[in-house]
């Protein structure tokens, strides 16, 4: 087998091509900003969500730690059940605070986790008790019209 | 009687056209079957890809780059108007990986390299040199056909992958560098809203099929080409023509079943 400039071409075709891939991967697509390798599930219920989706992001004071990996309704409660992916590194207080945030005033929500006092951490499988709703911005300007109903009385 | 005429022409029409898909999916079938040669002997590959993916580069990179320029320009004016300027980045990704990436990519392919393809072997068969190979009892599709379908199927995924890259590249040109966002909300939205798998691999998906159908479509029909001047003309032009509306086509489907708003 003797080289030709064709194999030379081609080879930097192909090596343009998973450089490009790569760039997608990583600095466009989400591989880059978190690992779901090792991470651990907790369970949590909301009586309202708003627009939450799953893969939303969960974040503690700011920082990316985990993902929402399920969202469904329980059939008895009727809140939504909410499953969160978490990263293995980073562990909360059992008495800490799920609430469903929006970035910015547009943006999409995400989960913030607000870490309590406990000295117990949240296992595996574990559930979280204290959960805060979505804002849902219909009810909000219901609440302000019903308040100013109120005052008028 | 004119009407009676004008219907057996439509019906013949029609008829045509599905002889011609019957014909062309056995040639896909035949192709697959005398795929063998071209990769146990893959530099028959290699040189085919050089002249379909590398000879491609320059057009992808420079219509990637303008059309990233482009979609930065127009997105920031829209994106304005809402105050969210900050979502450029997420705008130009998810535009250019699902959407623009493959299949602008595939319709530069199937006007560069698949029209290139078809008056090639339909040069060749008028020449005679389709039958000469025959004669020497070297099969023309698994000599000429087949290498070239694999070197397509390759180069279009490749294509694509630079295209998109280069394209949030021209956006990131248009949108931090000339008119200033924010660069790190630009990226860490762009970030947030491409999924490696349900955005990036999906795209790769569709460029993937859109290879397949460009590179059998412009085989096939410089195959089928009446061995004239005049034929092979109008082959190429069919396979521009061809390629192109089964690429939207094939993107239409391809999208109801990937992103179907979930």
């Amino acid at each position: 087998m003797e080289r030709t400039t064709w194999d030379l071409w081609v080879g930097a075709f192909v090596v343009a091509g998973v450089l490009a891939l790569t760039i997608l991967a990583f600095k466009v697509g989400n591989l880059g900003t978190y690992n779901a390798s090792e991470t651990y599930t907790l369970k949590t219920s909301f009586t309202n969500i708003g627009g939450l989706k799953a893969t939303a992001g969960v974040r503690s004071a700011g920082v990316l730690i985990g993902r929402v990996t399920e969202i469904k309704l329980n059939p008895q409660r009727y809140e939504a059940e909410v499953t969160l992916s978490i990263d293995k590194r980073y562990l909360f207080p059992k008495d800490s605070l799920v609430s469903i945030l929006t970035s910015g005033l547009l943006g999409e929500q995400y989960i913030g986790l607000k870490p309590g006092a406990d000295d117990d951490m949240l296992k595996n499988g574990d559930a979280i008790k204290q959960s805060r709703s979505a804002l849902v911005l219909e009810d909000l300007i219901g609440q302000v019209v019903a308040n100013k109903a109120e005052n008028a009385k | 009687m004119a009407a009676v005429r004008n219907l057996k022409k439509v019906g013949h029409r029609v008829i045509e056209a599905i002889w011609r898909i019957g014909f062309a999916s056995r040639f896909l079938l035949l192709i697959l079957l005398n795929s063998g040669p071209s990769f146990k002997r893959f530099r028959l590959v290699v040189k085919e890809l050089y002249f379909t993916g590398v000879m491609s580069l320059i057009i992808i990179l420079v219509a990637g780059l303008f059309v990233g320029i482009v979609l930065g320009l127009q997105g920031y004016e829209v994106l304005k108007s809402y105050g969210s300027e900050s979502a450029l980045g997420q705008l130009v990704a998810l535009s250019l990986v699902r959407e623009l990436g493959p299949v602008l990519a595939a319709l530069l392919f199937a006007g560069r390299a698949g029209s290139a393809m078809t008056a090639e072997i339909g040069l060749m068969k008028a020449s005679e040199q389709l039958a000469a190979m025959d004669m020497m009892a070297v099969s023309p599709v698994a000599r000429v056909v087949a290498p070239r379908f694999w070197a397509g199927v390759i180069s279009m995924p490749i294509l694509a992958t630079i295209f998109s890259a280069i394209g949030v590249f021209g956006g990131y040109l248009v949108g931090v560098v000339y008119i200033g966002v924010d660069e790190g909300s630009f990226w860490s939205q762009m970030q947030g809203a491409v999924d490696f798998q349900h955005d990036i691999l999906n795209g790769m998906l569709k460029s993937f099929v859109f290879g397949i159908a460009v590179t059998v479509i412009s085989l096939f029909e410089g195959f089928d080409a009446p061995p004239t001047a005049e034929g092979v003309s109008r082959a190429t032009t069919r396979t521009v023509v061809e390629s192109s509306l089964i690429i939207l086509l094939l993107d239409v489907v391809l999208t109801a079943f990937m992103f179907r708003g979930n």
